[in-house]
């Protein structure tokens, strides 16, 4: 169903939140927009994208198949796309990625449009990942999970006993100190530290926080790093570090053919399901040619490609996807039913929580 | 030459001294940097001042996000580990920079301090981010540096460099001895022999005359240089993401960290104008020092 722009939208309340909203939007995303160097045209299919979408083996053919050009603009984290959304004109994005559980975010500001589930392979998902929690606001879904993973334990095999990487508790104890690196995203990693405390993802609250500090704390002691996905990756890839705290197959897949000593586990106490989504802009002024790349992109080719990008892998989502026997054994293709069971969901706290937690985290990187 | 007090006239109004015409012209010439500085820093700081006073959630007018700096230990943790990486970049820069500059200008002789200056130069020439994990790998664990720490017997296991605030500081300095080497190297040049000579004939020897002479009259080049450094340190994100490992923040980064997942602009334009606040004090106390401020 198409929304109509020109309907009064019920979410701005009053002339001081349309101020603010500008004022936020002008102090970051005129410099991201600036940096981009171009702004998106109108006449091609535009994607706000992470990184792995960049990839040319991914894009160029649904690009010559359909004759149109795809201009990307990288973003990392929604507060940073959603940033740059604000800041453009509507109508100047087709499409979307996002960390499933945000897509309630963007339907509430009224960016996305919902998904005909008919003309999409849902049924072929690994239902596990379909979140629809997460994907449908309302009745109506507004994303298709496209690529999934886990926030668990990466490590080089050669270096570390993988006995010891089927517990948490080795990220705490002393045999591994100072050999330990720590992803900084603060919403996986206190997930694992919840998991390794015995406590539900799907759960937690303000009152658990506390504890999960502490548990964060303990793998800080034990840290030599935190840091985002190239220092994290590097730092494993070049023996800096042995064990990888909040890694997977979206580090360890990648780096599989030059370093095959590297590789992750999901611990007795589970792991954390990270997913990302593809969404459709209400006000994109291209919704055919959207809809024909979310499918693109959710067909096997597609989603083979996507798995296997240059920037990280990831489990596709699709089922078929057409990943050859070799891809399939780096990515474990075979044991994700015994994975996806002892995986719990991404945390995803109201706005409240999400603060407490970030302050968490800030907690933990200043504690020496 | 003021034209209007020799001619014994009162000014026409204050700050244009100038007869119409110069006065016109004075203002056209001024107005493209006026309206530069309008439109790319007052407007959007006053669209930062304005965001920073306004809560995330959707309320109204709130003095929170500053007030959220103030009460959270890690947020000021941030500034004072800042200060501390900044304060000592700049000490050490300074440290090294000088007698840097001072070999160029005076040892080095003239044909080739144009080459020795370009080559003191060249990292400029290579992109920050790439510098930056180029002392990653040099630091590293398996880097040169510990290669040959642990080769010459000098430790027996490696030596933790990277990923700590002495990496940081390494990146920092390299880049800004470089800076201040310039800055410097044009200030020595500037100065006449003759104050040399004078000191000397006064009876003072090389060290009193560098003390007493040279050090006070290079001295603002010296600040300049220590000030783009403190500047430019203390809003530098890349460096201490990149070598710093996380294993403590700068205000930058605890800028950026409200920013990626939580788009919480208002907390992070008020983190933004807190370091502004401690740029402009280190900036007023430079021009006090140096009374290069105009009454």
């Amino acid at each position: 169903m198409s929304i109509n722009p020109k309907t009064p939208n019920p979410t701005i309340k009053n002339p001081r939140s349309v101020l603010k909203s500008r004022l936020h939007a002008a102090c970051a995303a005129t410099a991201l927009l600036l940096a981009t160097g171009s702004l998106a045209q109108a006449a091609d299919l535009n994607a706000l994208i992470w990184c792995d979408h960049a990839d040319p083996a991914l894009l160029q053919p649904f690009e010559e198949a359909n004759g149109i050009k795809v201009n990307v603009k990288e973003f990392e984290g929604t507060g940073a796309g959603m940033a740059i959304v604000e800041q453009s004109q509507p109508g100047d994005w087709d499409v979307m990625v996002i960390d499933s559980i945000d897509i309630p975010r963007g339907v509430e500001k009224s960016l996305f449009e919902p998904l005909p589930e008919d003309k999409l392979p849902f049924a072929d998902l690994f239902p596990q990942v379909k979140m629809d929690s997460s994907t449908v606001v309302n009745g109506k879904r507004y994303g298709i999970t496209e690529k999934f993973g886990y926030n668990t334990i990466g490590y080089n095999k050669t270096k570390v006993d993988p006995a010891d990487m089927q517990s948490m508790a080795a990220l705490t104890g002393d045999k591994y100190k100072g050999k330990i690196a720590i992803y900084d995203y603060y919403l996986p990693v206190i997930g694992m530290a919840a998991l390794a405390i015995g406590k539900k993802t799907a759960e937690l609250t303000e009152a658990d926080l506390p504890a999960i500090k502490e548990e964060l704390l303990k793998m800080k002691a034990n840290a030599k790093l935190v840091g985002e996905v190239t220092a994290s990756q590097t730092a494993l890839a070049t023996g800096e570090v042995d064990i990888l705290v909040g890694g997977g197959e979206w580090v360890t897949a990648g780096l599989a053919k030059e370093n095959p000593a590297l590789d992750f586990s999901i611990p007795k106490e589970g792991a954390v399901l990270w997913s990302q989504s593809l969404a459709m802009f209400k006000d994109s002024e291209n919704k055919d040619m959207a809809l024909k790349f979310i499918q693109y992109i959710m067909s096997p080719e597609g989603q083979a490609r996507l798995a296997t990008s240059a920037c990280y892998w990831g489990m596709p989502a699709n089922t078929k996807a057409a990943l050859s026997d070799e891809q399939k054994k780096i990515l474990r293709f075979d044991e994700q039913p015994d994975f996806l069971a002892r995986a719990q969901p991404y945390p995803a706290p109201n706005a409240d929580l999400d603060k407490k937690m970030q302050d968490v985290w800030t907690e933990m990187l200043q504690a020496q | 030459m003021n034209p209007a007090k020799n001619s014994g006239r009162a000014l026409p109004r204050a700050g244009c001294a100038l007869p119409r015409a110069g006065c016109a012209l004075r203002w056209a010439l001024v107005t493209p940097a006026l309206g530069w500085t309008l439109l790319f820093f007052v407007l959007p700081f006053l669209a930062m001042a304005l965001s920073s006073l306004t809560a995330h959630d959707g309320g109204g007018f709130t003095l929170a996000n500053y007030s959220q700096f103030f009460a959270n230990p890690a947020y000021w943790q941030a500034m004072v580990n800042s200060l501390q990486v900044t304060a000592i970049v700049t000490l050490i820069s300074v440290l090294l920079a000088y007698p840097f500059a001072w070999i160029l200008a005076e040892q080095v002789p003239e044909r080739w301090q144009r080459l020795a200056l370009m080559l003191a130069v060249l990292p400029f020439w290579t992109s920050y981010v790439v510098r930056s994990y180029s002392w990653l790998l040099v630091l590293a664990q398996n880097g040169v540096i510990n290669r040959a720490l642990t080769g010459s017997g000098l430790f027996s296991e490696p030596v933790q460099l990277a990923n700590t605030r002495l990496a940081t500081v390494i990146g920092f300095v390299h880049f800004f001895v470089m800076l201040l080497t310039l800055t410097i190297f044009a200030n020595l040049k500037q100065l006449s022999p003759s104050y040399r000579k004078a000191a000397a004939d006064l009876g003072a020897g090389p060290v009193r005359t560098f003390l007493h002479v040279i050090l006070p009259l290079t001295l603002p080049g010296i600040m300049v240089g220590a000030f783009l450094t403190f500047v430019l340190c203390i809003g530098d994100y890349i460096t201490p993401q990149i070598l710093g490992g996380n294993n403590e923040l700068l205000m930058p980064q605890l800028v950026m960290m409200q920013i990626g997942r939580r788009g919480d602009f208002p907390l992070a334009s008020a983190l933004s104008i807190i370091l502004m606040a401690v740029v402009t004090i280190a900036y007023l106390a430079c021009a006090r020092w140096l009374k290069i401020e105009r009454a």
